[in-house]
C-alpha cells in the first residue's frame, strides 16, 4: 500500500470516479430511453457534481471546467427548462464520454482531444444560451430544447415568486454538525420570507431523545429565484433532510396550511447544542436512511409506482466500501472453517458417535451454520454485471461511429450477480464480442434495407443464472455467420484441408481457431490480429464456455456460460491408483459400470467405450496423471464427461467416493501449473485432493481419434484438423 | 539473502538442520514456520525431489525432499521428520529434513567459501561452510530450490 495518504484518497477519488461515471451513463441512457423519473435526472446530475467536486479538491482544471458545463446544462434539465431530447442526450452521452476520458486522463495522464472537449462544452452551453435568451442560436436544430414549461409551474417572466418550502432534518444533518438556524439564514438571503415550525411531532419532555429530530420547518419564501438556487443553499444536506420545494400557486402566504402549534420562537439552537453533545447514543429512525430526498419530480413521479421504471433506489442503498484484500482474507478464513468442520464431523465419526447422538446433532448444526456464513461471505464479492454492462454503450457507439452502423444495444438482467473476479475477467471478452456483432455480424445500412430488416440493427445482451452458472448471450440480428466464407478462409489459412467435411457447427466453431479472421480487409476495429481464439481461451481461463448458434439471414447468438464464482466449486470425489481426486461436477453428464466387453482397443494406445449407441475415447484417469503406468484391467468405474466445445471423453476411475462442494486452492500460488491438474482442494482429514482438468485431458484424448478444433497448442489442431481428410 | 561483506558487525542469525550424517543452515529470516510431517499428497508429473502437498492451513504447501534435491538418497519420512516452511521469493516451500539442530548467530567473515572441488549440484546450493565447534554447517541458498524452469524442463 502507499504510504502518501494523499496518493490513498486520490486514488479512492478515481475508484468513485468510475462508479459515478457509470451511474451518469446508466441515468443517460434511462432517460434515452424515456424510463427516467426525477430521481434519474438528479442521480445524473449528482454524479457529475460529485466528479467535478471531487477534481476541484485535486485541481484537475481541466476536468473542473468541463464538469461545470456539463453539470450547468444538466441543472437546466433538472429545473425542467430544458427537456430531454434525443438530440440533447446524444450530447450528453458523448459529454458523459468525453468525462470519463478526462477522468482517465488525470489518473494515467496522457492527453485528451483538447479540440472535442472544447467543441463539446461549446454544444453543451449552446443548449442553455437559448434559454437564458442572450443567444439566439442560429442554424441548428436547437428547436427541441426551447424552454419547456410543462413539468414545473415555473414562469421566470414573473420576477417575484412565492415557494413553498418544507424542510424537515434528520437526526444525521444535527449529527455532522449542522445547524438548522444557520441554514434558515441562508434562505433568508435569497429573499422575504416566514418561517414557521411545526412541532407537533415534539414527545413529551420525558420521552424526547436530546439527539432527535422533531422538528419541521415551513418556509414561505417569496424571493426572485430558481429552484435550483433555494436546493443550493441546502446543497450539502440534502441527504440528511426530507426538503420539499413547490412553487406556490399564487403569491398569497400559505397561512391556512401552517400547523396551529406553531412555535416559531423555540429554542433551535438549546435542542441542536444538545444534539450535538449526546451524539453517540443516536439510533437514527429506519426510514430516514431510505428516504434520503424527495424532490417534487420525484415524489410525483413516486405516486405512479412504475414496474419497468430503472432501479434507481437500488443505487443509492445502503453501502460500504471494503478494502478487497479483507474480504479475500475472510473469504479464506471461512474456507478453512468449513474444513475445520468436516474434520471434526469426521473425528466424531472415527470416535463411534452417530448422527442422532448429541454431538452429531449440535455438528450438524454448526455444518448448517458453517455453510450459511460460507454463502454470505461469498455473497460480499458478488456483485451485479451492471458494472461491465456499462460500459457496453458507449464502445457500441464508437464502433458504430468507425463502421458507420446504426446500432441500437439491448442490455437484459443487469443485475445478474456474479463473483467479482469473474465480472473483473468478464470486460475483455465481451468488448470483442460486442466489436465483432457489430463489424462481422451486423450487416451495413444498406444491405439491411436491401434484406428488408429495419437500418438500426440490435445487439443484445443478456444476462441470467441458468443451473448455478452465470449465462451471458451476444446476439446480434445480422447477417449470421458466412459459413461458405468461413471455410473458404479456414482452407486458405490451412486450417483444415480442402475437402474436409464439416457440419454447419463444425464450420462455426472454426472462428474460434488461433490466427482465423473472416474480415474481408483488416479493420481498425476487431482485425488486430487477435481473434475468438482469445476471447475463448479466456472464457475458458475463467472455467467457462462458448457456444455459436448462428442462422444464416437472421443473426448470431454466442452464449457463455460461466461459474458463479471462481472460489468453490462442485465436485465428484473419486480414487484413481490410491489417489484422491475431485471431478468437477459442471462437466460430468453421467457415471455408468461399464459393462464387460464393452470397452475396445483401437491402435495401439486408445481405447473406445460403446456408449449408448456411439464410440466415445477412454482416458485411465491413473495413468493419464502418471500415478501408474499401465491402464488397469479393473472394474472401475466410467464418468462421462464433456470438455469445451462439446467434445466427450470416459474418465475411468477405481471408485467414485461421494459429490461435495470444494474451495478451490491455487497450485500456482506456491509451485506451477501442473497439465492435467485444475487446481487442489483441502478434504476432510485435512489432506490435499486435487482437481481433474477435465478440458485438458478430453482435448487428449480426443486430438487422437476427433477432428476437433483444439483451441492449443496451435501445431496439434492443425495437424487434427488436417487428418480430417 | 543479501549479504553485506564490508561491515565487520553484520551477524545473522541461521536455523541449522540435520539430514542424514550431514549439517545444514538456512537464514532465519527466510523461515516462516517448522511443523511435523504428515502425509503429502502426491503430483503428477513432479520432478523426483517433490514429495507432493500438504495444507498449510489453507494454502497448498509444496513439500520438497531436501535429501534428494541435494542428491542425497531421499528421506523415508516419518512422524518424528520435520517441515521448515520457507519463504522463497514470493513462493512457500516446505523443505523436509531429519531434523531442526540449532539456532546459530554467525559474523559474516566467519563464512568460508565452498571449495571448488564440490560438485555442481552441492554448488548449485550451497554458498558457503561454516565451522561450529567440530561441526561443518553448509550454508543453504534457497532461490533454486524450487526452480520453476527447471522443473518445467525436466
Amino acid at each position: 500500500m502507499t504510504t502518501d495518504p494523499m496518493a490513498a484518497i486520490r486514488a479512492t477519488f478515481f475508484v468513485e470516479c468510475e462508479e459515478q461515471l457509470g451511474e451518469l451513463e446508466s441515468g443517460l441512457m434511462a432517460m434515452e430511453a424515456g424510463a427516467a423519473d426525477g430521481e434519474t435526472v438528479n442521480a445524473v446530475f449528482r454524479a457529475v457534481h460529485s466528479i467535478k467536486g471531487g477534481a476541484g479538491a485535486f485541481a484537475l482544471d481541466e476536468l473542473v471546467r468541463f464538469a461545470h458545463v456539463f453539470e450547468t446544462t444538466l441543472d437546466a434539465v433538472r429545473a425542467g427548462r430544458l427537456q430531454a431530447a434525443p438530440a440533447l442526450l446524444s450530447i450528453m452521452l458523448r459529454a458523459a464520454d468525453a468525462l470519463a476520458d478526462l477522468v482517465r486522463v488525470a489518473r494515467d495522464g496522457g492527453t485528451v482531444d483538447a479540440e472535442r472537449i472544447k467543441g463539446l462544452a461549446g454544444e453543451l452551453t449552446a443548449l442553455i444560451n437559448p434559454v437564458a435568451g442572450a443567444v439566439p442560436d442560429a442554424g441548428t436544430d436547437m428547436d427541441d430544447f426551447d424552454f419547456e414549461p410543462v413539468m414545473i409551474a415555473e414562469t421566470p417572466a414573473e420576477t417575484k415568486r412565492v415557494w413553498n418550502i418544507q424542510f424537515k432534518p434528520h437526526a444525521e444533518l444535527y449529527a455532522k454538525g449542522n445547524e438548522a438556524g444557520l441554514l434558515l439564514r441562508e434562505l433568508g438571503r435569497l429573499g422575504e420570507m416566514t418561517v414557521q415550525v411545526d412541532s407537533s411531532q415534539l414527545p413529551d419532555l420525558a420521552d424526547l431523545d436530546p439527539e432527535g429530530a422533531y422538528l419541521v420547518w415551513k418556509i414561505c419564501l417569496t424571493a426572485d429565484c430558481e429552484e435550483s438556487a433555494i436546493r443550493d443553499v441546502f446543497d450539502f444536506v440534502e441527504d440528511e433532510c426530507e426538503l420539499e420545494v413547490a412553487g406556490a400557486a399564487g403569491a398569497e402566504a400559505p397561512a391556512e396550511e401552517a400547523p396551529p402549534a406553531a412555535v416559531p420562537a423555540f429554542d433551535v439552537m438549546a435542542l441542536i447544542g444538545n444534539a450535538q453533545e449526546a451524539l453517540r447514543q443516536e439510533q437514527p429512525p429506519p426510514a430516514t436512511v431510505a428516504v434520503a430526498q424527495t424532490p417534487l419530480p420525484a415524489a410525483l413521479a413516486a405516486a405512479i409506482p412504475a414496474a419497468d421504471a430503472p432501479p434507481a433506489g437500488e443505487a443509492m442503498g445502503a453501502t460500504i466500501r471494503v478494502d478487497l484484500d479483507r474480504v479475500d482474507r475472510l473469504i479464506d478464513l471461512v474456507g478453512e472453517l468449513v474444513i475445520n468442520e468436516a474434520m471434526l464431523y469426521q473425528r466424531s465419526i472415527e470416535a463411534g458417535l452417530t448422527r442422532a447422538s448429541a454431538v452429531g446433532i449440535a455438528l450438524e448444526e454448526l455444518e448448517r451454520l458453517t455453510h450459511e456464513i460460507q454463502d454470505g461471505v461469498m455473497a460480499i464479492r458478488a456483485q451485479p454485471v451492471r458494472s461491465v454492462f456499462q460500459r457496453m454503450p458507449r464502445l457500441v457507439r464508437q464502433v458504430a461511429a468507425q463502421t458507420g452502423k446504426q446500432v441500437r444495444l439491448v442490455t437484459e438482467g443487469e443485475g445478474t450477480e456474479v463473483d467479482k473476479t469473474v465480472i473483473e475477467r468478464l470486460a475483455d471478452p465481451l468488448t470483442h464480442m460486442i466489436r465483432n456483432a457489430i463489424d462481422h455480424g451486423l450487416e451495413t445500412t444498406e444491405q439491411r434495407i436491401a434484406a428488408g430488416k429495419p437500418a438500426e440493427g440490435t445487439v443484445r445482451l443478456h444476462a441470467l443464472h441458468r443451473s448455478g452458472r452465470i449465462v451471458i448471450e451476444v446476439a446480434d440480428d445480422g447477417g449470421g455467420i458466412n459459413r461458405a466464407r468461413v471455410r473458404d478462409k479456414a482452407i486458405q489459412n490451412g486450417l483444415i484441408a480442402a475437402d474436409a467435411q464439416l457440419s454447419d457447427e463444425e464450420t462455426d466453431n472454426l472462428i474460434f481457431l488461433p490466427g482465423f479472421s473472416t474480415a474481408d480487409k483488416i479493420s481498425d476495429i476487431s482485425g488486430r490480429g487477435v481473434g475468438m481464439d482469445v476471447v475463448r481461451r479466456s472464457v475458458q481461463a475463467l472455467g467457462g464456455r462458448i457456444v455459436i448458434a448462428s442462422r444464416p439471414g437472421l443473426g448470431s447468438t454466442f452464449t457463455l456460460s460461466l461459474p458463479l464464482t471462481l472460489a468453490v466449486l462442485d465436485g465428484m470425489v473419486v480414487t484413481a491408483a490410491g489417489h484422491t481426486l475431485i471431478i468437477p461436477l459442471g462437466t460430468i453428464l453421467e457415471t455408468l459400470q461399464p459393462r464387460e466387453g464393452s470397452m475396445h482397443a483401437l491402435g495401439t494406445d486408445l481405447k473406445l467405450i460403446l456408449m449408448r449407441g456411439s464410440y466415445v475415447p477412454l482416458a485411465d484417469v491413473g495413468a493419464a496423471l502418471g500415478f501408474r503406468s499401465q491402464p488397469e484391467e479393473s472394474d472401475g468405474v466410467a464418468v462421462l464427461v464433456e470438455g469445451e466445445g462439446g467434445a466427450r471423453t470416459v474418465l475411468l476411475v477405481d471408485a467414485i467416493l461421494g459429490q461435495r462442494q470444494v474451495v478451490i486452492k491455487s497450485l500456482e500460488a506456491n509451485y506451477r501449473a501442473v497439465p492435467g491438474i485444475a487446481g487442489a482442494t483441502v478434504m476432510g482429514d485435512g489432506r490435499v485432493a486435487l482437481i481433474v482438468d477435465v478440458d485438458v485431458m478430453v482435448n487428449q484424448t480426443n486430438s487422437a481419434v476427433r477432428a476437433m478444433p483444439m483451441p492449443e497448442p496451435p501445431a496439434v489442431s492443425e495437424r487434427t484438423l488436417a487428418g480430417v481428410s | 539473502m543479501a549479504e553485506v561483506k564490508t561491515a565487520d558487525t553484520v551477524s545473522h542469525e541461521l536455523i541449522a538442520f540435520r539430514v542424514g550424517a550431514q549439517e545444514f543452515c538456512v537464514n532465519i529470516m527466510s523461515v516462516c514456520e517448522i511443523r511435523g510431517w504428515t502425509e503429502a499428497t502426491v503430483l503428477p508429473q513432479a520432478p523426483n525431489y517433490v514429495r507432493g502437498v500438504i495444507n498449510l492451513r489453507g494454502a497448498v504447501l509444496p513439500i520438497v525432499d531436501f535429501a534428494m534435491r541435494i542428491g542425497l538418497p531421499s528421506t523415508e519420512p516419518t512422524a518424528r521428520h520435520v517441515v521448515i516452511v520457507t519463504q522463497i521469493n514470493h513462493q512457500q516451500v516446505g523443505l523436509l529434513v531429519d531434523a531442526v539442530s540449532d539456532i546459530l548467530t554467525i559474523n559474516d567473515e566467519s563464512i568460508q567459501p565452498t571449495p571448488d572441488i564440490a560438485s555442481e549440484l552441492v554448488k548449485e546450493f550451497v554458498q558457503g561452510l561454516l565451522p561450529v565447534d567440530s561441526r561443518m554447517i553448509s550454508l543453504i541458498s534457497l532461490a533454486n530450490i524450487l526452480q520453476t524452469e527447471e522443473v518445467l524442463a525436466a
